[in-house]
């Protein structure tokens, strides 16, 4: 079995909403409410939801952007939050890179290419403009661009070599995780593959580990080793991710996979099982009762509004759902 | 064979720029039956939108000009309306719902306002009458609780609802088409399943002709009945959405819904089109998906494909194809 | 999302208590600053205990009557002349106020009309109306007015039209700015996909998202025409005399600040205040305009 690289430890993050005269505090934003996974070596983990599920605001706390407000996040098996500012400095952050939804936003653009990848490096290394400057030639080689790019500015490229620079740039600093946040849905479908297929290679050439945040199922089934289904802060379904998609045991996960199937018409209206949900994701201000998924939920029962389900290990799956006890 | 609602014709719509003209639509033809869906599916800046537009001859100014063709709507070409007559026919005739339920409302109106705006444009109604329409536009799109909504702001709804109340504009005076431009895109997956399966139900209730634009051959293959694959202002394939899917015959669409991950079986590796859509200043000659065609012939850099109609329903732009 | 109301909030003036307060006050105090001069203006006949050209000339340059020498009789003192200063400010305020609300009027509608139409229509329209805009903001707005003053005669409405001739010009360009965000705008877009005409969509939905803009803009223009009225009337080419504008009553003891300052400083005070209360007020408006504030 492969090592486990990083590991969340029953994380809560809980935003303040305050209101009138003195920013009386009136109740939480409860974005992710007690998650626990793990990423090993050279794996991809995908977090999937709808917005406001809590995915971002995970991302947020494994790039150590906010402070939890409980639970631990552990790299290597060393919690995170016990590491001195000199360790977090050489040891974490360095070792945790990220890669942005969008590529037309996420680059100065007055900065030249070579500027945006060899960033990483001249803030945390001692290394020459020359050497930087070669490291970045290899960097945008690995990528699919040609070296001379590097004096170009980054709107010469379009969408696509945009993101690939945005992945060099990750790659700077020899990372062991990448967390992509959304890393091709702002990309045209011909795009998609060409990205989608660079990181593959990328993950198995440097044995580096991802964290994927998408709302695609589709390209998380291609991309992923195992999947972490999230619904309003709370995780529903967590497994590998082949088991997961063969047999998907929440109804909320089944009803993800049904709306990214391709299905022609004529399949659909022969009663083929499209499962559609009633009403909105509930506000994270005030979640239900018991499963959070109950208002929605296709296969409710009495109990789902009483109790919180527990967690249920069923093979390589994690439920969390009244149906399976 | 059911009535054709829309038929357009070598449509080429232009802009003008400071570098030159771009051919945005260049001789695209097609049509819409009444009670069917018509998908144009297609990469961005490949001129889905800009046809849209010019179907509703909306096109931004300055700039966009449709320069030649012919757009016939219920059997009148609506390039030779007068800008007045058109305003008539926008909203009681056609209609169209934009992508992004964020910014296609009026933030200082109430729903009711903006329903009953449009509906007020197109009938001389009295007040409680135009309530009634109201109610019934929103009941339409199965908004809940129509009138307790009807006083609410854009503000106060979330994405899905406000792409609802767009949805209620735009059908509010019972057009014979509707343009969908990417209506479910900015929307969540579960309620982007609950907005397509809205159109079957408007569709079998109103029996309105619809065209929607699309990138996600997802939900192509969810609503549409016919599809037109588009590169680069050309329609290069149109056919049902079965036989796109299941017999695609031009290069382009093969490769296209090669590359789309497919959640109901596991790819080591996906079939990635390599390159870049071309320019629009400067499009290649020939065939404009040449550069990227895997199959590419020493014929197909010296001249453009004929349209061949494989049967009624099918045509395809492509060498390959006779 | 559920916080976004609650975020913006927070962006419009820091997530301080202070901020809450200043906002607060921001509302209560000028609009109760701008009910007493309104009130005072209105009413100035009724209340001033002196009429603004009576002179006496024994009781000149009486101070204040807190002020040692000063009495009841003169509150704020009298001026060169020996005329009540109290008096003279409130029937000031006359002159300042409707000098300033006319010219304001005039400029925000002339200013609105033609920046939406430019905006809006574009073209030839945009054009045409944008250089005669770029005319009229290079002139220098003093000198046209003293020209004005020279050759038409002093007096109010040469006031007003000298203060207004040129300066629809600025909120001309700033809403044609916004006329064009808004032309490209979505909503503007749905609004003609239902068939509205190019005149409603300027009038129901243009108009109405261009208020912010224009009421900040009106509310900082209370103070800009304030101080423009009174630097005209300082110089001579306001009002002409006996009548009182604020601006003219700053000139009259400029030439005896160090031994009679009352007379400059009370309706130097109130050019201050109004100019002042003018900005809270409009910072406080442009909260309220907007309707996802408005339900807080």
């Amino acid at each position: 079995m492969a090592k486990v690289l990083l590991e969340a430890r029953n994380i809560v993050k809980h935003y303040p909403v305050t209101r009138g005269f003195l920013q009386r505090i009136v109740g939480w934003v409860r974005a992710v409410d007690g998650v626990s996974f793990s990423i090993e070596d050279g794996k991809t983990l995908s977090l999937v939801g709808e917005s406001g599920a809590g995915k971002t605001t995970i991302a947020k706390q494994i790039l150590l952007m906010e402070k939890l407000t409980s639970g631990n996040i552990l790299f290597q098996g060393n919690d995170v939050y016990k590491f001195s500012s000199a360790q977090l400095k050489k040891e974490y952050r360095p070792k945790v890179q990220s890669v942005q939804q969008n590529p037309w936003s996420s680059m100065d653009p007055r900065m030249r290419v070579r500027e945006v990848v060899g960033e990483p490096l001249s803030v945390n290394t001692k290394l020459s403009k020359k050497e930087i400057a070669d490291n970045v030639g290899q960097l945008l080689e690995q990528v699919g661009i040609d070296a001379e790019g590097m004096n170009r500015y980054p709107h010469e490229f379009s969408g696509g070599q945009r993101q690939r620079i945005a992945v060099a740039r990750a790659l700077a600093l020899h990372p062991s995780l990448l967390v992509l946040d959304e890393p091709v849905s702002a990309l045209d479908v011909s795009i998609r593959a060409q990205i989608m297929n660079l990181l593959k290679d990328l993950q198995i050439q440097y044995n580096l580990s991802y964290i994927v945040i998408a709302h695609n199922l589709a390209t998380v089934r291609y991309m992923s080793h195992s999947v972490a289904i999230m619904y309003l802060g709370q995780l529903v379904e967590y497994g590998e991710s082949e088991a997961l998609f063969e047999k998907p045991l929440h109804p909320y996960t089944r009803a993800l996979i049904s709306a990214s199937q391709l299905t022609l018409p004529e399949d659909a209206k022969e009663g083929t099982k499209q499962i559609i949900l009633s009403g909105e994701m509930p506000s994270p201000l005030n979640p239900p009762s018991g499963c959070r998924f109950h208002t929605r939920c296709t296969e409710v029962m009495d109990i789902c509004s009483k109790e919180i389900p527990e967690n249920k290990v069923i093979g390589t799956q994690h439920v969390k759902c009244h149906l399976y006890r | 064979m059911s009535n054709v609602v829309l038929q357009v014709e070598n449509l080429h719509t232009s802009f003008f720029t400071r570098l030159g003209e771009v051919k945005a639509v260049d001789g695209v033809s097609f049509y819409v039956r009444e009670g069917e869906t018509f998908g144009i599916v297609g990469e961005s800046g490949c001129g889905k939108s800009v046809t849209g537009l010019s179907i509703m001859r909306l096109l931004p100014e300055p700039g966009g000009e449709i320069i030649e063709g012919k757009i016939i709507l219920e059997g009148k070409n609506i390039l030779e309306l007068s800008k007045k007559a058109m305003r008539a026919y926008r909203g009681k005739m056609i209609s169209m719902i934009l992508q992004d339920p964020m910014s296609s409302l009026n933030p200082v109106y109430t729903i009711g306002d903006q329903i009953s705006e449009a509906v007020k444009l197109h009938q001389d109604l009295p007040d409680n009458m135009v309530e009634a329409e109201v109610v019934s536009a929103l009941r339409l799109l199965r908004i809940p609780d129509p009138e307790i909504r009807t006083k609410e702001y854009p503000f106060q709804l979330s994405g899905g609802m406000r792409q609802r109340v767009v949805g209620s504009i735009a059908m509010s005076c019972r057009p014979r088409l509707l343009i969908a431009d990417e209506p479910t895109t900015a929307l969540d997956a579960t309620i982007q399943a609950q907005y397509l399966a809205l159109f079957d139900d408007i569709q079998a209730k109103t029996n309105v002709a619809i065209i929607f634009i699309t990138h996600d051959f997802g939900v192509v293959s969810r609503i549409c009945d016919r599809v037109g694959v588009m590169y680069a202002g050309k329609i290069l394939e149109a056919a049902p959405t079965r036989d796109i899917f299941k017999a695609p015959k031009h290069p382009y669409t093969k490769a296209l819904i090669d590359s789309v991950p497919r959640l109901e079986v596991k790819d080591e590796r996906l079939y990635s089109i390599e390159g870049q859509p071309p320019s629009m200043f400067r499009l290649p000659p020939g065939c404009r998906f040449r550069p990227r065609c895997p199959v590419a012939m020493d014929i197909c850099g010296e001249q453009e494909p004929p349209e061949v109609k494989l049967n009624e329903d099918h045509a395809v732009s492509c060498w390959r194809v006779k | 999302m559920v916080l976004s109301v609650e975020k913006l909030k927070r962006k419009r003036r820091g997530n301080t208590r202070w901020g809450n307060i200043a906002r607060n006050l921001g509302m209560i105090l000028p609009a109760l600053i701008f009910a007493l001069l309104f009130f005072t203006a209105i009413f100035a006949n009724l209340i001033a205990p002196y009429p603004y050209d009576e002179t006496n000339l024994p009781q000149r340059r009486m101070p204040p009557a807190w002020v040692e020498g000063g009495s009841t009789d003169h509150f704020l003192g009298t001026d060169t002349l020996g005329r009540d200063v109290l008096s003279r400010a409130m029937f000031g305020a006359q002159v300042s106020l409707s000098v300033s609300l006319l010219a304001i009027v005039i400029t925000a509608v002339v200013g609105t009309i033609l920046g939406i139409m430019s905006g809006y229509m574009g073209g030839r329209v945009d054009a045409f109306i944008m250089r005669v805009v770029d005319i009229a903001l290079a002139f220098p707005g003093l000198l046209v007015a003293i020209l004005l003053a020279v050759s038409i005669g002093p007096g109010f409405f040469t006031v007003v039209f000298a203060l207004s001739v040129l300066a629809w010009a600025g909120y001309a360009r700033v809403i044609r700015g916004e006329a064009l965000r808004l032309r490209n705008s979505d909503f503007v877009l749905q609004a003609q996909i239902v068939g509205a005409s190019p005149f409603r969509i300027m009038l129901r939905h243009i108009f109405p998202n261009i208020m912010n803009v224009l009421i900040i803009g009106i509310t900082l223009n209370i103070g800009t025409f304030i101080l423009a009225e009174a630097g005209m009337s300082y110089l001579g080419i306001g009002i002409p005399p006996p009548r009182p504008s604020w601006g003219s009553m700053v000139a009259d003891g400029r030439n005896d600040l160090d031994s009679a300052w009352w007379i400059s400083t009370f309706p130097g005070i109130l050019i201050g205040l109004v100019v002042l209360s003018g900005n809270f007020l409009g910072d406080w408006l442009r909260d309220k305009m907007d309707p996802r504030l408005r339900q807080l």
